[in-house]
């Protein structure tokens, strides 16, 4: 369906959020251009609900939408970011709600969605409610072959005690965007396990928000974004303690190829009210071209003085010692290169939910039959 | 094991080499023939361990003059893989931990590169890891280090087995250990010189760089060698281990002073 009847003079894209486009100029998107988003096509493409005429897993059911109503949001308020333009544009797409109620040991669940290669915009929205106790391995796979964007809103909330681990695999094309917003509550004594793995897409934003309401809750995030080309990724994420004894282990992974540009801003607030907070972020990335760029940086509020928050980042090509090392039991360079990018990439990778094997993310992302 | 007609299997002569602008072998000879058993002892900084990554084909370190002839032809012009897969091993002084690069594929790898060399047919995952388990024993290692990545939070002594582990898969004709014995407590220590002797035979040679007297008692060698200012200062039996072990190295400056060399600073 159109959005726009008629042309307008305005980018139709930020008439149709009712907001300009972010632009280099704020801080958030310093070194992410949205241009490839202008020549989007104005179409909002039907999305066909992954779990349409599948039995849900043993453990998963639809929430109705009585009952997700007063549910929605509460996350991206709770993470601040109600407001952000990838938000609105997901708002103004108005997409279905896909409200999942998770109760007790729940079976794995995949949601796979595939823009295809037909233009426009394609919107989602995922709710998924843990009550206590309960516990779901999710995987998202998000795939697009054409000029096209994807966006998607996942919100969580995990009740005191719940366990989600949370997988998002996001193979896309040159020609295609993917702006990913996840918003997480966590109550305490749950637990979050968030991997996401990206590459392929010519541009992709990608922003985990997790908020420890109460704070003694566990979050672990890992990520891995590929650039190639003149692809560009960008993972924004954001981590606040709103209570004692918190823990965050996060790693994001970058191999940054070609031309390809990534971006890793890593927002971590610890409060006063966030007293024993156990923090560590560590950034890593792999440059194998010297025309690909990378920009990582910590962004680390710490108000709380008894905590412990570590960071670090690194930006590196492939190590000498260690394809020496290779080299030196008989593996030709080409082959130990390979071998220490796969291991690279396969630390994170190997932490996607049990089912994305099935879609063999090393092999695809690597772009070989590794 | 010396016999006289024993074929020559490693030959340098004459060799120098450097790092960055550094000088520091300075004329290396050094025969080895099949079947021995030399070591290679001296200080730090005497060069020692600058050969041991020079026969290997090291990229940091250059070769500005002089020869090394493996089985009688040019050592040096091959690349660090192909001196491995024709043979040549270096068990290294500090294993570089590879995260995600899963042991037991590294392991298969590495075999079946050597093995495509002599001719022989690539182990498919089963029949390698029936191999894998069978040499595990020649260093006592835990099969559980197989699933792990590459070396990837070993202890010190558990690296080292594991570069034994790598020598008996991949059986070369020289093995060159360094400093194999520094960080291994005395039980280690035990366990890799006895998968070393295992590994030694006639048609194999072994040269073990070292500081210490402590492993030549669990491996005896035919010859020593004692490095100085990058080169072979003096070359003797096994009691010239023992010699070392009892009056050390002062002897080295006056012999050196007398030569009128420089010694070395890095090694």
């Amino acid at each position: 369906m159109p959005l726009l009847s008629v042309q307008s003079q305005l980018p139709w894209l930020a008439e149709f959020v009712g907001a300009p486009l972010p632009n280099r100029r704020e801080e958030a998107w310093r070194f992410t251009d949205l241009a490839p988003l202008r020549d989007l096509e104005p179409t909002n493409l039907p999305v066909v609900d992954p779990l349409a005429g599948v039995p849900l897993p043993k453990g998963v059911s639809r929430l109705d939408p009585a009952e997700w109503a007063p549910l929605l949001d509460a996350s991206l308020v709770a993470t601040g970011s109600e407001a952000a333009w990838p938000v609105a544009l997901n708002r103004a797409a108005d997409p279905q709600v896909l409200a999942l109620r998770v109760t007790g040991e729940a079976d794995p669940l995949e949601l796979a969605w595939d823009a295809g290669s037909a233009k426009g915009l394609a919107a989602l929205r995922v709710l998924l409610l843990l009550e206590p106790g309960s516990s779901l391995d999710v995987l998202q796979v998000v795939g697009s072959s054409g000029a096209n964007c994807t966006s998607l809103i996942t919100e969580v909330v995990l009740a005191e005690n719940a366990r989600l681990n949370l997988g998002v695999l996001a193979l896309g094309h040159g020609m295609a965007s993917l702006l990913s917003h996840i918003a997480v509550k966590q109550e305490p004594g749950s637990a979050l396990s968030c991997t996401t793995a990206t590459g392929g897409w010519g541009l992709v934003r990608l922003e985990p928000r997790v908020m420890q309401s109460a704070g003694s809750a566990q979050t672990r995030l890992r990520g891995l974004q590929m650039v190639d080309g003149q692809q560009l990724a960008d993972t924004h994420s954001l981590m606040s303690f709103g209570g004692p004894a918190g823990e965050l282990d996060q790693v994001h992974k970058v191999v940054a190829n070609g031309s390809g540009r990534s971006v890793f801003n890593g927002a971590v607030k610890v409060p006063q009210a966030a007293q024993q907070t156990n923090a560590s972020q560590l950034s890593r990335s792999l440059l194998l071209s010297d025309r690909a760029r990378v920009d990582t940086k910590p962004e680390l509020e710490i108000v709380a003085d008894d905590v412990k928050c570590a960071h670090g980042a690194t930006v590196s090509q492939l190590q000498a010692n260690e394809l020496f090392y290779l080299q030196s039991r008989g593996i030709g360079a080409d082959q130990a290169a390979h071998l220490l990018l796969r291991g690279y990439c396969d630390e994170v990778l190997r932490e996607l939910p049990a089912m994305a094997s099935a879609w063999h993310p090393l092999a695809r992302l690597l772009g070989d039959g590794a | 094991m010396i016999r006289s007609d024993a074929p020559v299997l490693l030959e340098i002569s004459d060799l120098y080499a450097r790092v960055e602008d550094q000088p520091i072998l300075k004329g290396v000879n050094l025969t080895i023939r099949a079947g021995e058993i030399h070591a290679v002892m001296g200080r730090n900084g005497s060069g020692k361990s600058t050969l041991s990554k020079v026969l290997a084909g090291h990229p940091a370190y250059t070769v500005t003059s002089g020869s090394v002839l493996y089985r009688g032809e040019n050592l040096l012009e091959l690349a660090p893989e192909q001196r491995a897969r024709t043979g040549l091993f270096l068990g290294f002084q500090y294993p570089v931990e590879i995260a995600g690069v899963n042991n037991l594929e590294f392991l298969r790898v590495a075999t079946n590169a050597r093995r495509t060399e002599q001719g022989l047919d690539e182990l498919d995952t089963f029949a390698f890891e029936d191999l894998v388990r069978e040499r595990l024993g020649v260093v006592q290692m835990d099969p559980a280090f197989l699933e792990r990545g590459l070396n990837e939070g070993f202890s010190g002594g558990e690296k080292k087995r594991n570069e034994i582990l790598q020598m008996a898969l991949l059986e070369p004709l020289v093995a060159i250990l360094d400093e194999t014995d520094s960080g291994l407590d005395i039980d280690a220590l035990r366990i890799v010189a006895g998968g070393v002797n295992q590994l030694a035979g006639p048609h194999n040679a072994t040269l073990l760089v070292t500081h210490y007297q402590r492993l030549l008692d669990l491996i005896t060698p035919d010859y020593v060698h004692v490095m100085a200012a990058g080169r072979i200062l003096r070359t003797g039996g096994k009691d010239l281990a023992l010699e070392l072990e009892r009056d050390g190295y002062d002897w080295v400056d006056q012999e050196l002073a007398r030569l009128g060399a420089e010694p070395a600073e890095v090694g």
